[in-house]
């Protein structure tokens, strides 16, 4: 495990580096995030009916997907992508040690590093000034830390299928960026899941996208209740355990018909 | 050869350029297309929860959407060489354009265009014909003409934030986020009639970065509405997307006093 391990100190070191970025992108965030809660107070202005979320827990929720937006990063390593594009890659593939693992944890650290710098000046702020509310309870507390750490596992399992898929066609970004579409809106980043109609309801239940945002917002909301909490990170832990294993298939089968152009 | 003749032929140059990875240049087109077209199914969503945004409809709420999107979509267009200039003074290749015997502005409008990130003009557009076939309103010329006008002016004013963008990288060699924070952060608040939003944010973006004169005062002419909110006379709104244009060329000159104070990274 040790090269895995250093491979992401490294990675998580060098993406600490840019604090003048982070603190310019937490400024940005929070303007975005007082945006969005404008919009929701207008709208809870606007009806008596009951709705699926209160006004305070979707103000909640809006802060909390601002402050760990890096976690909810979809796409491929811009790094790995350029390597397969200038045949760098063939560098990899010489290391003797496991190329998922490398690429996996690569992943981690690029939604880890970033997410840290900016979770906590964003918290404060929005907490001291702006409507983050605490977590229901500290067992909602500790159910959310799990489910965050699940995100993480999950969505880079995510994006480690997108980074392989690039080793068969570059043009593959376009197809990763229609990808990341649906997976945006269906994990709640958007407008939170419970919105949306009755009818979707199913479909976005069983889809793994949820546990990117929605369940550990909700979870730490108190709005999945913590007996119910356990299940949610099942769900998450057992998508992102398929994931890895199709991962590992899928990166077998294009290392065989791998073809570097010599150069 | 005048400005306006080279401006064109490197615009229909680039648009060769791109169109030799077709393929590529159609998924990333579809992409972006879908990536932003996804955030009107959001509107939807809260609208079927909530039915009315303190008295707009959701036909209402798309003309504000549209109008913004697509004005933002053009100028992501062509705006391109001023959106990535940041990296030709850290490269130091902007000394070579001082070198030339054009205006800096010319060559750097000139530099890049990203007809990839179309998809969101249409989009937008999309929402925009939706909205015009729903809306309960007669479509006379003049009221084209204004959505029209609205489009262009809301244009320029996105280009004159990526000139702003551009011209503080003489000062700070970086990109600031922070022009992004009120470029997409405009396109996010004007999705909705700016009357929803409290006095600070309407203020800023009304008298600051004027992105009402661009959408909410001319959606309010279109729409034949009264303006409690702000309380803008009838033939100001109808006026009001001139002030985009005035934008620009602000922007513009800002950008030539950046450029005298330019020095070179020296790399």
């Amino acid at each position: 495990m040790r090269p895995y391990w250093a491979v992401f100190g490294a990675r998580f070191r060098t993406l600490l580096q840019y604090r003048a970025a982070a603190l310019a992108g937490c400024g940005t965030q929070l303007f975005f995030g007082l945006i969005v809660v404008m919009v929701y107070q207008a709208f809870y202005r606007s009806t008596r009916a009951s709705q699926p979320m209160t006004y305070a827990e979707v103000v909640t929720y809006v802060w909390l997907a601002q402050a760990m937006l890096g976690l909810i990063l979809f796409g491929a390593d811009h790094d790995v992508s350029e390597m397969i594009r200038s045949g760098a890659v063939a560098y990899e593939l010489a290391r003797p040690i496991d190329l998922y693992s490398l690429w996996y944890f690569r992943a981690v650290a690029l939604r880890t590093g970033p997410v840290l710098l900016r979770m906590i000046p964003i918290g404060l702020v929005a907490g001291l000034c702006f409507g983050l509310g605490p977590p229901a309870s500290s067992a909602c507390a500790g159910m959310w830390a799990l489910a965050t750490v699940g995100s993480v596992l999950f969505g880079s399992a995510v994006a480690t299928v997108m980074t392989i898929s690039l080793l068969w066609t570059i043009s593959g970004d376009g197809i990763n960026r229609l990808l990341a579409a649906a997976m945006f809106i269906c994990s709640g980043v958007i407008v939170p899941l419970p919105f949306f109609p009755d009818w979707v309801q199913p479909v976005l239940h069983a889809l793994p996208f949820r546990g990117m945002a929605d369940t550990p917002f909700r979870v730490y909301l108190g709005h999945i209740p913590v007996e119910r909490a356990g299940l949610a990170v099942a769900h998450q832990l057992a998508w992102t355990l398929g994931l890895i294993l199709f991962g590992r298939w899928l990166l077998r089968r294009a290392v065989r018909r791998l073809v570097i152009q010599g150069g | 050869m005048n400005a306006v003749h080279l401006y064109v032929e490197y615009l229909a140059i680039a648009f060769r350029g791109q169109m030799q990875y077709r393929t590529s240049f159609v998924m990333l087109a579809l992409g972006q297309f879908l990536v932003n077209g996804i955030e009107i199914l959001g509107v939807w969503a809260l609208f079927a929860r909530f039915r009315s945004l303190e008295g707009w409809r959701l036909e209402e709420v798309a003309l504000f959407y549209g109008l913004v999107n697509v004005s933002l979509g053009i100028a992501g267009v062509v705006a391109g060489g001023f959106d990535k200039f940041a990296a030709l003074v850290k490269s130091g290749e902007f000394d070579r354009m001082l070198l030339r015997p054009r205006s800096t502005a010319l060559q750097i409008a000139a530099r890049q265009f990203e007809f990839r990130r179309t998809g969101r003009m249409l989009q937008g557009l999309m929402v925009l014909v939706w909205a015009g076939a729903a809306l309960d309103v007669s479509w006379s010329t003049g009221r084209l003409g204004l959505v029209i006008l609205a489009i262009l002016g809301g244009a320029a004013l996105f280009y004159g934030l990526f000139v702003l963008q551009a011209t503080l990288a003489f000062w700070t060699t970086e990109t600031l986020e922070l022009m992004n924070a009120i470029t997409y952060g405009g396109c996010e608040a004007g999705r909705y009639p700016l009357s929803i939003y409290r006095a600070w944010l309407r203020r800023f973006f009304t008298f600051i970065v004027p992105l009402a004169c661009v959408s909410y005062f001319p959606a309010m002419a279109i729409l034949g509405r009264d303006d409690p909110v702000l309380g803008s006379p009838m033939w100001f709104r109808w006026l009001s997307p001139a002030v985009g244009v005035l934008f620009l060329v602000a922007s513009l000159q800002i950008w030539r006093l950046g450029v005298r104070h330019y020095h070179s990274t020296g790399s």
